[in-house]
């Protein structure tokens, strides 16, 4: 087989993997304070329209003045403020009103959606027909890597060459790893999710950090979403344009075990499994059958990983049920 | 020098229409162990959860070194110098030690982890035991839990050392050595607290007495004073007759022949390991070992509900025998075999506990009943007959029996088994939580049991009591038989010493 066909195979994955690790490293952030919040395709939706919205905005008023790198600052900060509204509106509903958990993720994945396609077709009204980043702002978000290591034949085309919000995903995982495993508010975080009345004993507020964990892990899923539309659809909106990925997202969490480094792994899989169609053609497959695998290969994970009987990569045992102090 | 180090003034606390404390005073001091005695309910852990800053006082003040102080969350109580070991540790089961032990403290953004280490290799050997830092909680044993915990508290500072129930889940040899620990803390100056409502251990280790009843303190008194006899009736508020009554054993058939017995748990090891024994009709055979030595596995693999690996559990009636191994607990009731089972987690596998005492009465029932639609009139009947007999306290039989006390669910729970006229009945912990006059009625409804000729086996972890209840105790140390001795020639050293030999 070409070769070529395998470095572009793996460059597509990457580029596919982007806004599903976002979406992973969210959840597990917002997982491992205690909180399950299936709203990841919500807040992905919140972040990929306001992120637009805040870019197109920019450019309609800065003309052609545009300024690329304001225009993808502004999506980043907007698309990540929107993710962390919809992670604190769980957070509200949850830790302060104790509401079940399951349903409230559901409720904002509902919420998101529509959210989402309502900001997105607004745009598009106002833009006559469809949105479009300028010229300047595309720059910003291609696929240029980095001087002189992308020139590396096969190496530079797998790994230095893609845009940066790709390298930003990358960074984000290993800081939340650092966070996790090294740091004292990491080791707090943890205990909040485990044991929340552990860590109360000791003087955590178990509170606080379920909101910021919440909100951040929101933000960082927004993040996903503004990828999508900014990045891949060129500041297109496109209706329903997360279409499941936030779902993915939740499943890769199951699939990492919680673990910032192997959701890396995790992600570029199942964004490859994504784009398979595309370079694998078979005769006579028809492109649903393709478009299922992902899917499949979810439930596959799914199952595969909830037989497996590790004490250390499972789930948060506080995940799920709210905490609530003078309970006796 | 004055060396009262926290002062409690006039505490007041109440649950709803539950008063917890009332008007308590009591002084803590500096190099002494004083005992907090009283029943369950008595309000021992809630008074000092207001220490703790679990709870807050309705009313009340409390002083440390003199100055009044206002512990108002548990960072406060740390701050204090107050440490509290809870009966149900709070520890993170995957982290380590070292990281249990600085959970929530503040300092570097990283953590130094060798530096860590020393520091707690320092405190342990200070107070004369070893604990090691890199050791994740969920594979440590009760005790070495404890001390976990306890480095915690003295990490952190703590010149008050509080601990609930401390020797609730250890064996009498750990327990020895917790109390050798606390006399040390004593002698370097700290203030320790034990809660519990063991007596002997009230006496073998405490200076001072103090008791709680109904929430409020009736009796303070210096432990040299102090006797059995007194501190019983300041926790009961009257006379108690102590001793179980034993009659003369009529033993009858091996109704129950375990042989070679083996179970494996989910990580694939044996939880159970060539378990053989027998259990005779008119006997209560004692179960003895360190929580998780394979009693769990041990009821419910006789009781059909967990998978044997290995071995034979042979029933007889009338001098039929039949292989209980493989079969479900349904095939076991088809076969016409009355085997009774009250597990530990009673509201989990023994009630439902949303369910009122008719629904849970018909549990056991509902299914040889005819037709569709169910039947409550006996059941109910049951149930109005087990609240006379039982004198179990309810508003009435249509009252979930989530709202019952603990001693009141574990009579609904006993009272059906028993009333099913069971020919085994394995008990497993029926009196944990209970307070005393509770635990008598278990001990009188197991051995009128006895007296009917019904072979008994009770999972036990109170040693003082196994002896003096059962005809014959059986140690399991590692899933595997330690021993079984004559309950009333053993001693409880000996099955200390049985509970933790390999």
């Amino acid at each position: 087989m070409d070769i070529d066909i395998l470095t572009n195979f793996f460059f597509m994955a990457v580029i596919a993997a982007t806004p599903l690790l976002f979406g992973t490293l969210g959840e597990i952030l917002t997982q491992k304070s205690g909180s399950i919040n299936l709203g990841v395709e919500g807040m992905m939706f919140m972040g990929a329209s306001i992120g637009l919205s805040a870019s197109y905005f920019y450019e309609f008023y800065a003309g052609d003045g545009t300024i690329g790198y304001i225009a993808l600052g502004l999506a980043v900060i907007f698309g990540f403020l929107a993710g962390a509204l919809g992670g604190f509106i769980y957070s509200v509903l949850t830790v302060t009103f104790r509401a079940n958990q399951n349903v409230t993720g559901l409720a904002l994945t509902i919420f998101g959606i529509g959210v989402g396609n309502l900001i997105g077709d607004l745009l598009s009204t106002h833009a006559h027909g469809f949105t479009s980043s300028t010229e300047a702002t595309r720059r910003v978000v291609a696929n240029v890597g980095i001087p002189f290591l992308r020139d590396i034949p096969i190496l530079g085309r797998m790994l230095f060459s893609y845009n940066m919000m790709v390298y930003f995903a990358i960074i984000m995982a290993l800081l939340l790893m650092w966070f996790l495993n090294k740091t004292r508010v990491g080791l707090n975080l943890r205990a909040v999710g485990e044991s929340p009345s552990t860590a109360d004993a000791v003087g955590i507020n178990v509170t606080k950090y379920k909101y910021l964990a919440a909100s951040i892990g929101g933000g960082i899923c927004g993040l996903g979403g503004m990828v999508i539309s900014m990045v891949d659809n060129s500041g297109t909106w496109v209706f329903n344009c997360v279409a499941g990925r936030g779902w993915i997202a939740v499943a890769l969490v199951i699939f990492a075990a919680w673990k910032p480094s192997r959701a890396i792994f995790g992600a570029i899989l199942f964004g490859g499994l994504s784009v398979l169609r595309l370079y694998f053609p078979l005769d006579g497959v028809p492109a649903q059958v393709y478009d299922i695998v992902p899917y499949a290969a979810t439930i596959f994970a799914l199952v595969l990983t909830s037989i497996r009987k590790s004490k250390e990569s499972a789930q948060p045992k506080a995940c799920g049920t709210n905490y609530f102090r003078e309970e006796r | 020098m004055n060396n009262s180090a926290v002062k409690m003034v006039n505490i007041s606390k109440s649950f709803g229409t539950v008063q917890a404390n009332k008007n308590v005073s009591l002084e803590f001091k500096r190099g002494e162990i004083l005992a907090l005695l009283g029943e369950n309910g008595s309000g021992k852990t809630t008074l000092m959860n207001m220490l703790s800053g679990i709870y807050y006082q309705d009313s009340g003040e409390v002083f440390v070194d003199g100055e009044e102080v206002v512990i108002s969350s548990p960072k406060d109580a740390f701050d204090l110098g107050i440490g509290m070991i809870h009966q149900h540790f709070k520890l993170v089961d995957v982290l380590t030690a070292a990281e249990n032990i600085i959970l929530g403290l503040k300092g570097s953004v990283t953590i130094n982890r060798g530096k860590l280490a020393s520091e707690i290799r320092e405190i342990s050997q200070k107070y004369g035991f070893a604990l090691d830092p890199n050791k994740k909680v969920y594979d440590m044993s009760v005790s070495e839990k404890q001390k976990v915990e306890i480095v915690k508290v003295l990490y952190r500072g703590a010149d008050m050392l509080i601990l609930d129930e401390p020797t609730a889940v250890l064996t009498p040899q750990e327990s020895d050595v917790l109390f050798e620990m606390l006399r040390k803390m004593k002698e370097s100056g700290k203030a320790v607290v034990i809660i519990t409502h063991k007596l002997q251990e009230v006496l073998f280790v405490s200076d001072r007495v103090a008791i709680l009843r109904r929430g409020e303190l009736v009796a303070e008194m210096n432990t040299e004073d102090a006797t059995i006899k007194s501190l019983t009736e300041g926790m009961v508020g009257r006379k108690v007759d102590l001793a179980i009554k034993r009659e003369e054993p009529h033993f009858g058939e091996e109704k129950l022949i375990v042989k070679d017995l083996t179970c494996l748990n989910v990580e694939g090891h044996k939880a159970l390991n060539d378990v053989s024994f027998s259990l005779r009709a008119g006997e209560i055979l004692g179960v003895a070992g360190i929580a998780g030595s394979g009693q769990r596995e041990l009821c419910e693999s006789i009781t059909g509900l967990y998978p044997v690996e290995n071995g034979s559990i042979i029933y007889t009636e009338n001098d039929v025998q039949n292989e209980l191994r493989g079969l479900t607990p349904s095939e076991i009731i088809k076969k016409g075999i009355s085997l009774a089972f009250v597990p530990e987690d009673r509201l989990g596998m023994g009630l439902v506990a949303g369910l009122d005492m008719v629904d849970n009465m018909m549990l056991k029932s509902y299914n040889i009943e005819k037709g569709m639609l169910v039947n409550r009139k006996r059941p109910k009947r049951i149930a109005e007959m087990l609240i006379k007999a039982l004198d179990i306290v309810t508003p009435g039989v249509s009252t979930p029996v989530r709202r019952l006390s603990g001693g009141n669910v574990q009579k609904v729970l006993l009272g059906r088994e028993i009333n099913s006229e069971p020919s085994v009945l394995i008990v497993a912990y029926p009196v944990r939580g209970l307070d005393i006059n509770s635990s008598y009625t278990i001990y009188n409804l197991l051995n009128e049991q006895r007296k009917k000729g019904v072979a008994v086996m009770y999972i036990g972890e109170d040693l003082d009591v196994l002896l003096e209840l059962c005809d014959r105790i059986m140690v399991l140390c590692n899933g595997a038989v330690s021993g079984i001795v004559d309950a009333t020639k053993a001693t409880k050293e000996q099955i200390g010493f049985l509970m933790t030999s390999d």
